[in-house]
């Protein structure tokens, strides 16, 4: 099934095979309903919470908050080529946090291309940061990953108290990345740039950042209050969507299109059949390979192993997977696995070698990618990163403590 | 006479100022401008390695695809404008320094620029990539500072003797 996930038969959505294994999986026993169900009820407010974080990050590039984030970094970098990586550090931290990593690759990579083409400078180590930063920068929150949605549900932490404990790694893993990038690009960026020849202002979209900012504070008083924080997300997606729809600027039919209903469908089938896998030999398979405790040593073993495992597969599997399996040493020991399975796919082009052998073997006869320079970055940049965030949750379980 | 000047962002006004300067009137010019292959590539692995998110036609790939496409277009307009004489211009993807030692086959001259550390004269003022094109270029190469080149008092002190001198 995950074959067919990467592969992707006749350009079929993933879900047209992974919904129908779902189903065998229950037919031949090897999950049993109940089973099934008590997944599917599991994952149910996470697949919602997500939907919504997909509509709320279109939404905002319909709005215009991704044109006027590059406006933004064209002026405030003045022609500089580290200014501007900076700011796209900024940015990118900030967006793949708020709306998760998808808003980063798929919305504001062309911005970020476009604005250093803009200024003339070389645009090569302003998208490599959007790429590494989607998955680095996706530790903060629960919503930033789908990985830390599904290990969100599993580690019992409130939405605060995730980000609370968090909130050390993501910077340091951040800091990391950023001294990485100055020094592996130092030649593109003495390169230099021209100034913005103009200096357009677009119209800032106050509603989009006022409902974005809202719908953060409504994640932090909903677990305050003790509510699923996914009604926070729902709420802002809904705000943006009626405005849109009443200013005749999105169709119901578009909306729905940008809540990606086949991947959610997905989602729910892998968890179903991950489940299955594990409950049949997989978990004491795996089960001696995972360090017990949460200990320094302990949280690296845990961390690697994730990112290993992440770049083997993928990380959506590889969370699915390790999470039963660490759930009961506590929150950090789940937290551990997010370093691995969010950091660790920086180290492969396309974030698994499978997707990457498939994607070798499809473009056989096609321009080649490069893959020399990306897989050297990833090695400066992974180990480092993964280690100084280890260390920071360490810290941050050591202060903060894991209850 | 063939001259291909190698266009590349941020350091490209130089190479156009160069071929003003030393071009013969008869020269035919190119203006040569590659886009790495792996911009576009970075894009669409990270989208690739979104599992389950269907929906090929929002790769932001090929939207850097076209992206670099439009503004290759653009550079090499503005440095055909900075030239102001007759001129060919070439635009490829692929590996750069692959691509331009393959573009300079029968040329007669190659300007390009140092990209490296310009603050002094030495080694490091050339950057990885055109450090390969300087050493495979199978023409004259003409290579110029982006800017005023930094002074002499920047080269590295001569290293010491490898023998001391001994009084024989």
């Amino acid at each position: 099934m995950l074959a067919c996930a990467i592969v992707r038969p006749f350009g079929w959505p993933e879900a047209v095979v992974a919904v129908p294994a779902a189903a065998l999986a229950i037919v031949t026993g090897a999950i049993s309903l109940d089973d099934a169900l008590a997944e599917a009820e599991r994952l149910g407010p996470v697949i919602g919470f997500l939907a919504a974080v997909l509509v709320l990050a279109q939404l905002c590039d319909d709005e215009g908050l991704f044109h006027a984030c590059g406006a933004w970094m064209a002026r405030t970098a003045a022609g500089r080529p580290r200014r501007l990586l900076a700011q796209v550090f900024l940015a990118a931290s900030a967006i793949t946090a708020v709306l998760s990593l998808d808003a980063t690759v798929v919305l504001l990579t062309p911005v970020v291309f476009a604005t250093a083409a803009r200024l003339g400078a070389r645009p090569k180590p302003h998208v490599y940061a959007c790429t590494h930063l989607s998955n680095t920068a996706s530790l903060l929150l629960p919503v930033s990953n789908l990985t830390n949605l599904l290990a969100f549900a599993a580690s019992g932490l409130s939405f605060t108290r995730f980000a609370a404990l968090m909130a050390l790694p993501w910077l340091a893993a951040i800091a990391v990345e950023y001294a990485v990038f100055r020094r592996f690009f130092a030649t593109d960026l003495d390169a230099g740039a021209q100034a913005p020849p103009t200096s357009d202002l677009p119209e800032l979209p106050l509603f989009a950042l006022a409902t974005v900012a809202c719908t953060l504070a409504g994640f932090v008083v909903t677990s305050a209050v003790g509510i699923d924080p996914a009604w926070a997300a729902l709420a802002g997606a809904l705000a943006l969507a009626t405005r849109a729809l009443v200013q005749r600027r999105t169709t119901p039919k578009a909306l729905w299109r940008s809540a990606s209903v086949p991947f959610l469908a997905f989602v729910l089938a892998l968890g179903i059949v991950v489940r299955a896998v594990v409950d049949n030999g997989l978990d004491s398979a795996l089960g001696h390979l995972i360090p017990d405790g949460t200990g320094l040593p302990a949280l690296l073993g845990i961390a690697a192993l994730a990112a290993v495992l992440a770049n083997v597969i993928n990380n959506l599997p590889a969370v699915l997977v390790l999470l039963p399996l660490t759930a009961p040493s506590g929150p950090g020991a789940v937290l551990a696995v997010l370093l691995g399975v969010n950091i660790g796919p920086n180290l492969t082009y396309a974030g698994s070698l499978a997707t990457l052998l498939w994607r070798r073997i499809v473009h056989a006869h096609d321009a080649e990618v490069e893959l020399s320079e990306f897989t050297r970055l990833g090695l400066y940049a992974v180990p480092a990163s993964l280690g100084a965030a280890v260390l920071a949750l360490w810290a941050s379980l050591t202060v903060i403590g894991g209850g | 006479m063939a001259v291909v000047v190698w266009i590349v962002e941020g350091t490209w006004p130089a190479c156009v100022d160069a071929a003003r300067a030393h071009a013969p009137a008869d020269a035919e010019i190119v203006l040569l401008h590659v886009t790495p292959a792996d911009i576009p590539g970075a894009a669409h692995g990270a989208f690739a390695g979104l599992l389950g998110r269907g929906h090929p036609e929002r790769d932001p790939g090929t939207r850097l695809e076209h992206l670099a496409a439009t503004s290759a277009e653009q550079l090499l307009q503005a440095a055909a404008d900075r030239l102001n004489r007759p001129c060919t211009r070439s635009e490829r993807t692929g590996r750069v320094e692959r691509e331009v030692v393959a573009a300079t086959e029968g040329a007669d001259l190659l300007i390009l620029a140092r990209d490296g550390d310009r603050t002094h004269l030495g080694p490091h003022s050339l950057g990885p990539t055109t450090r390969f094109v300087v050493d495979h270029a199978p023409c004259p190469a003409l290579l110029v500072w982006p800017e005023p080149a930094p002074g002499l008092s920047t080269m590295p002190p001569p290293p010491p003797p490898l023998h001391p001198p001994h009084d024989t």
